[in-house]
């Protein structure tokens, strides 16, 4: 299992039933293909659709159906199709349960940046200030380091993409959760030790003697 | 009850140096015949304000590519490496906005309504220069609503009193702007009769639309 599918499979544990969701585009999307079989949720896509279905097989794709990253999607039965100012009505009105967004660093105040880089990349915020603003529960799927270099660090030094704190933080080796008293170490990766986590992170962690051994979605 | 307009006349309308709302997502619900007509006629200065830049040479990317832009108001470039180049190489001033914040800013401003005020951005660069205002205690800040000289609309169906209905995620923006612009164009993928959108589905009623554009050769 590769770092990627250890993540999703952990983030859909996240999943309740009976909720909206939200997923990014790119990894968060593969959290879909983990749920349980009774877990049953309408996945929101922030261009207009509430119960967006998997990429249907080719010859039925229908041009006026794509997800947020413009690759075609289906809708299940019971979705409703919806227009931008009600979709992040939805999102900023405390109706979204959950959002899984990536993330380039997150801080000890629990504080996510994950939309520009200055001078290398500037795509534009999209939907993601709004969905952490907005989200009732945020969860942060992101790598554990890029290229060797913490990403869960004291302070953000990238642009912000929200004051708001991050409800949790699932990584290839660990589960963190930010609280008032800071990032609290929840679950650590099968195999995985406390100080390869901490040697990992330069944000300080909260480190309880009941660490639990990371669980994941069948 | 209207009569479709004429591609040429339409373009003709829309002057250089003009703001122009658009709807599409990534392409996805845009009047394409239209911009592919706007960018074909040498349009210069414009100002285009919707929801992302889609890709080069597709979308409100034919205008961009066609040199047609001066300024842009949108979430997302990251799909349109063009327009990148060229807000780097100062061609293009960009304007970036929160998705929400800039339905809810065009809303508002098709609305009558002085603002909006959304904790979206607070803390980060979108707030940079912007007024923030205490609401019972919560901080918000103040984004000022947003009109345009025209909306450049895409329907599923027009009826020729000009009521809209719109198709699963080609909604997108397309609402929001029909009510944001001092003239509204529309290009539909079909004209019907009037009565073949029953009222339940009309999401633009036809007293917002201006131009109806005449189905395609």
């Amino acid at each position: 299992m590769d770092a990627k599918e250890r993540i999703a499979r952990r983030v859909a544990l996240e999943v309740k039933p009976n909720t909206l969701v939200n997923l990014g585009i790119g990894m968060p999307t593969m959290v879909a293909n983990f749920l349980p079989a009774d877990v049953h949720v309408f996945f929101q896509s922030e261009n207009g659709v509430v119960g967006m279905g998997a990429r249907p097989p080719e010859g039925f794709e229908d041009p006026n159906l794509t997800d947020a990253g413009g690759g075609f999607v289906s809708a299940v039965p019971g979705a409703a199709s919806i227009d931008s100012a009600m979709s992040f009505g939805l999102i900023r009105g405390g109706h979204l349960d959950m959002t899984v967004l990536g993330g380039l660093q997150v801080d000890e105040q629990g504080r996510l940046a994950n939309w520009m880089v200055p001078g290398k990349m500037v795509p534009g915020m999209g939907g993601a200030m709004d969905l952490v603003s907005g989200a009732k529960r945020v969860i942060v799927a992101m790598a554990h380091t890029a290229k060797g270099k913490p990403k869960i660090v004291p302070e953000c030094t990238l642009p912000l993409t929200s004051l708001r704190r991050v409800s949790l933080v699932v990584t290839e080796l660990a589960v963190i959760e930010p609280t008032d008293n800071g990032l609290v170490l929840r679950e650590k990766a099968e195999g995985v030790t406390t100080d390869e986590i901490v040697a990992a992170t330069t944000a300080k962690l909260i480190i309880t003697d009941d660490v639990a051994e990371m669980t994941l979605a069948a | 009850m209207k009569t479709p307009t004429r591609m040429a006349e339409a373009v003709d309308l829309i002057p250089d140096g003009a703001s122009l709302l658009f709807g599409g997502f990534m392409g996805v619900g845009s009047p394409h015949r239209l911009f592919a007509a706007l960018a074909q006629a040498g349009k210069k200065n414009l100002t285009i304000i919707g929801n992302d830049g889609a890709l080069p040479d597709h979308g409100v990317g034919k205008l961009i590519t066609a040199g047609a832009v001066s300024r842009a108001i949108v979430s997302h470039i990251g799909l349109n490496p063009e327009l990148q180049q060229k807000m780097i190489a100062g061609e293009i001033e960009v304007e970036l906005v929160p998705q929400g914040t800039l339905a809810e800013r065009i809303r508002a401003g098709g609305f009558g309504l002085g603002g909006v005020l959304t904790a979206t951005g607070l803390g980060t660069p979108v707030e940079d220069g912007k007024q923030t205002v205490e609401v019972d205690g919560k901080t918000f800040l103040l984004e000022k609503p947003i009109r345009a000289d025209f909306a450049l609309v895409h329907a599923q169906y027009a009826d020729y009193v000009g009521n809209l209905q719109y198709s699963l995620t080609a909604h997108n923006f397309n609402p929001v702007i029909a009510m944001a612009a001092d003239c509204v164009i529309v290009e539909a993928h079909e004209i019907v009769p009037v009565g073949v959108i029953p009222p339940d589905n009309v999401k633009t009623p036809g007293i917002l639309v201006d131009h109806i554009l005449e189905r395609a050769a």
